[in-house]
């Protein structure tokens, strides 16, 4: 490994020694304000360092990673929503009883996996970073120990994701033992010489497994709404966002070098689960009282629309991937940071009985979420709209007819529950509920507020004008 | 440029009615009205310069063109012509019509209101004036949401339902319309190598006929779902009872009517050969609408719900009309679609002020209502006979118009077409003799019209009165547009 190879992993030596630094922070007993600073200040140095490190990509790093565009990309969707989740952070811990600062560790290496996930171009470096996501996930799910959801939601992801390794491997192994080579462009050239072999497909298979279980595809969908409600609001956020980006990047970045949508067998199955996800995502949230199990199943819908515009492993459709994930993101944070906002000390904001009639007594909080959930529905005058749109026009320029037509009629009966909790956003109060607690940290909640009308108003303009970012996209996807 | 300003005109005085109803309750009714009133003004001296200044060799009076996405071809493109104009009118005037009857109604979060109210009409006005296919969809969906709010926050008891069901109906025609826009962009693409959404562009375009005729038809449900068309016509009534009374009369007013823009500007233009593959059915459609919605009108005991079912078989004449393919016929389309929109308004107006006194929309439970208000009784009177078709009224002229030009289309469903006019005396004197006339039950008393409704029925008494005598300046307006529809069928 040379100097410029290490340049270009800057940002990620950064991440990881952002870990370090909070570590030290508490050993030396510094308080949960400095941590957040600091934190806050080393996630604008990784920023920093990417802007550096731009100009001299794309970098090779064999055979583990390689740096560019694609991996710049995606990582800055992910470094951006770590320090949306931090800030989430403060006002959530600060109310409760737990020591909240060795969090901030785990939040940084999760971030790290993901982000090494993005670049990673080699079975090793897969592996390696989704175990540090999942296994800083395991603490990070059940880190309010004292709440039974919590513990239950952790137990629950920690044998889940267990098996679903054990499952990565395999199909891993029977990949290498096809192709000899663990290296995407190396098991590219073995499969593309001939029609891919069985055993490949059935490792791919083994594969998908994994993968669908991260991602939250339908059928290994049955964690998701137990560990979203069960997680600490922001690690809510954070499962929602940047882990989720991170294994569909990695998937995206498998299935572009080895030309994985050239096979009808592999369309058919990814097609499958798509519909199944968006349908029975969709479905599932039709009845949910519960606002985060309700997201939970939004999101699985959300992935399931993101798969339509897997399929057709084109330029459109990966640019459509890339502007999805990124409006999905905001928004998502969006909502989640709502919940934290409107959490107290004893319990998350969860039962739609909080939400009714915010808009009396919180206006500005209720713009907020009824933008983020107009966006989730796909309306225009939000990024959500010209997302979705995105993702039919590579659907239809492919002629994907059937996962079109799912998406859109999905996408209608999606329409039903999130319009579900604009009224009830909008609907007379029930009395007595009158009451602001008032702001222990006046400080971090003018923040967080600011935090939010700022991305509410990002996916207003993304909404009315996407050129830019769409440009922007196309940029940084040209460097490969 | 001019249409820009005057959707900017609303969308600016929506939030700036919002804000400043912070600080004065009364000030987001004053700026709405100013917003309604300036942009009705404009339109009217659009009307006055553009009346008799046809350009040469087009029908088109503004076209407005700039880029918005220019990486997907999608442009920010808005024109207007004979009918974009007369729709536009008939926008604003129902606009400041609408403002004014909620003056009193709306008693909380009137900021929020107006600003739902202004938006909606800004999406309306959008709609009609849009010319590129994303921009149209975009206003298509903005019109929606304000009214969904608008719906669910100040409507009646059964809001919620009905303001789920409205978007939810509307939301579904328009997502498949979207598919429908795609699959026409991107078989232009494939033919000329150009990908744009723009309106002009693709009127070349001529996909095969199988194909054209699946896209037709994602167009053609989004638009009968507005309209409605019979089976679909399910979420108006309860859109239409369930809403405030400014929400009933753009409802009724303005919103149907731009399914019926729709399917005018887009549906015959964009596929003329399978649309009038379809034309028989359409018409059998129309047919059965006309009478289906009469028969339920007569059954209906709340009075909304009543005037709402007569919007079901007054848009059945429209669609019968449109698929009919000649001159008179469309003139008679256009004429009805400006004439119901002002008859309904004022049934729905109606309705809402005796809503407001009464607190019931029942009619079982009014009569006599002539007594204590005279005034009223003799508007109601009016617009009753304007919904049947009385001569001398602009419905008449309209309905006689469409049935004209059907008969020679299609003479066996226009037969049937007519009866509808029939039961239309039904429902009307029914409602008539419910509500004012009979034993009086015994209420508490009542106020006649106030000046501020006086002046509202002045305006739509006076409109209906003078599209029934001299229907001939709207003609004149949009006979190139028309002619150039009809042209189409060669």
């Amino acid at each position: 490994m040379n100097e410029l190879e290490l340049q270009a992993l800057l940002p990620f030596m950064v991440l990881a020694a952002a870990s370090v630094v909070v570590i030290l922070l508490i050993a030396f007993r510094m308080s949960h304000t400095v941590i957040q600073v600091v934190g806050f200040l080393m996630a604008c140095l990784v920023i920093f360092s990417m802007w550096y490190v731009k100009d001299t990509l794309p970098r090779e790093v064999p055979p583990l990673f390689i740096v560019d565009g694609f991996g710049a990309l995606f990582t800055g969707i992910i470094i951006f929503s770590m320090m949306v989740v931090g800030l989430f952070s403060y006002i959530y811990f600060e109310e409760r009883e737990e020591n909240p600062k060795e969090y901030y560790i785990l939040l940084f290496l999760a971030t790290l996996g993901a982000a090494l996930l993005t670049i990673s171009r080699h079975f090793i470096s897969l592996f390696i970073a989704l175990e540090i996501l999942s296994v800083s996930l395991y603490a990070l799910i059940a880190y309010l120990r004292n709440r039974n959801n919590a513990v239950e939601a952790g137990i629950k992801y920690l044998v889940l994701a267990a098996v679903s390794s054990a499952f990565l491997l395999f199909g891993m192994a029977l990949i290498y033992m096809d192709t000899g080579s663990m290296e995407f462009t190396a098991i590219a050239q073995k499969t593309t010489s001939s029609n891919p072999s069985v055993l490949f497909l059935v490792g791919f298979g083994i594969m998908l497994v994994a993968i669908g279980f991260k991602l939250a595809l339908v059928p290994f969908h049955f964690w998701a709404a137990d560990v979203y409600q069960g997680a600490p609001s922001p690690v809510g956020a954070f499962i929602a966002t940047i882990s989720k980006i991170g294994v569909f990047a990695v998937l995206l970045r498998f299935a572009q070098t080895v030309n994985l949508q050239h096979n009808s067998l592999a369309i058919a199955v990814l097609s499958a689960i798509a519909m199944a996800s968006m349908i029975v995502g969709n479905l599932l949230a039709l009845r949910q009282q519960n606002i985060k199990r309700l997201v939970a199943y939004s999101s699985i819908a959300h992935f399931g629309y993101l798969m339509v515009a897997f399929l057709p492993g084109n330029a459109a459709g990966l640019e459509a991937a890339a502007f999805y994930l990124m409006a999905y993101s905001v928004t998502l944070l969006s909502v989640f940071g709502v919940i934290t906002i409107l959490s107290t000390r004893v319990k998350d904001a969860e039962g739609l009985a909080i939400y009714k009639g915010l808009f009396h007594t919180r206006p500005l909080l209720t713009c907020v979420l009824t933008i983020s959930l107009l966006s989730l529905a796909g309306i225009p005058l939000t990024a959500g709209f010209v997302a979705k749109f995105f993702i039919l026009a590579a659907g239809v320029q492919q002629q994907l007819w059937l996962p079109v037509i799912v998406l859109v009629l999905t996408s209608v009966i999606g329409l039903y529950y999130y319009l579900r909790i604009v009224t009830t956003l909008f609907s007379t109060p029930a009395p007595g509920t009158n009451n602001t607690p008032k702001t222990l940290h006046p400080f971090f909640y003018v923040s967080t507020y600011i935090a939010l009308v700022a991305m509410t108003l990002v996916l207003c303009w993304l909404g009315v004008f996407p050129q830019a970012l769409v440009d922007g996209i196309r940029e940084f996807l040209l460097i490969h | 440029m001019i249409l820009v300003w005057i959707i900017a005109l609303l969308l600016i005085g929506g939030l700036l009615s919002w804000f400043a109803a912070q600080w004065n309750k009364h000030l987001a009714k004053w700026i709405a009205l100013g917003c309604t009133v300036a942009g009705l003004i404009l339109v009217s001296w659009l009307c006055m310069h553009y009346k008799d200044a046809a350009p040469a060799g087009s029908t088109w009076f503004i076209d407005y063109k700039t880029n918005w996405i220019p990486a997907f071809g999608i442009g920010f493109h808005l024109a207007l012509d004979g009918l974009s104009l007369v729709l536009l009118l008939l926008t604003f005037f129902l606009g400041t019509l609408a403002v004014l009857c909620s003056w009193t109604e709306i008693k909380e979060k009137q900021g929020f209101y107006f600003f739902n109210l202004l938006w909606t009409l800004a999406g309306i006005c959008g709609v009609f004036v849009a010319m590129d296919l994303f921009l149209f969809y975009f206003f298509w969906e903005v019109m929606l949401v304000p009214m969904y709010f608008l719906i669910s926050i100040w409507g009646d008891t059964n809001r919620r339902y009905a303001s789920y069901k409205f978007f939810i109906f509307t939301q579904a025609g328009g997502l498949l319309m979207l598919l429908s826009i795609l699959a026409l962009y991107f078989i232009h693409a494939q033919q000329t190598g150009i990908y744009s959404f723009d309106y002009f562009d693709l009127l070349h375009t001529a996909p095969e006929a199988a194909t054209a005729k699946w896209i037709m038809m994602g167009f053609l449900i989004a638009f009968i779902i507005k309209l409605p068309v019979v089976p679909f016509h399910n979420w108006l009534p309860d859109a239409h009872s369930e809403a405030p009374t400014a929400g009933s009369l753009i409802l009724a007013g303005l919103l149907l009517k731009t399914g019926a823009y729709g399917i005018i500007r887009f549906v015959i233009t964009l596929f003329p050969q399978q649309a009038q593959e379809i034309a028989w059915w359409a018409m059998l459609f129309a047919a059965i609408g006309i009478i289906y919605g009469a028969f339920l009108a007569f059954a209906q005991t709340d009075l909304k719900r009543l005037i709402a079912y007569t919007s079901v078989s007054h848009m059945g004449f429209v669609l019968l009309g449109v698929f009919a393919f000649n001159e008179i016929a469309m003139q008679g389309v256009v004429l009805q679609i400006i004439t119901h929109g002002i008859s309904t308004g004022a049934l729905f107006v109606m309705a809402g002020a005796l809503k407001e006194r009464l607190h019931t929309r029942d009619i079982n439970q009014m009569g006599g209502l002539w007594a204590a208000m005279p005034t009223m009784g003799g508007v109601a009177l009016v617009f009753t006979m304007a919904s049947l078709g009385l001569p001398v009224l602009g419905n008449f002229i309209a309905e006689f118009l469409v049935l004209i030009g059907a008969f020679s289309a299609n003479a066996t469903l226009t037969v049937i077409a007519t009866l509808g006019l029939i039961f239309s005396a039904f429902y009307a004197l029914r409602m008539m003799q419910k509500v004012f006339f009979g034993p009086a039950k015994p209420v508490s008393p009542i106020k006649d019209m106030s000046a501020r409704e006086m002046l509202m029925m002045a305006a739509l008494t006076i409109s209906i009165i003078v599209l029934g005598l001299f229907p001939q300046p709207v003609m004149d307006v949009v006979r190139g547009v028309v002619q150039n529809l009809v042209a189409m069928k060669k």
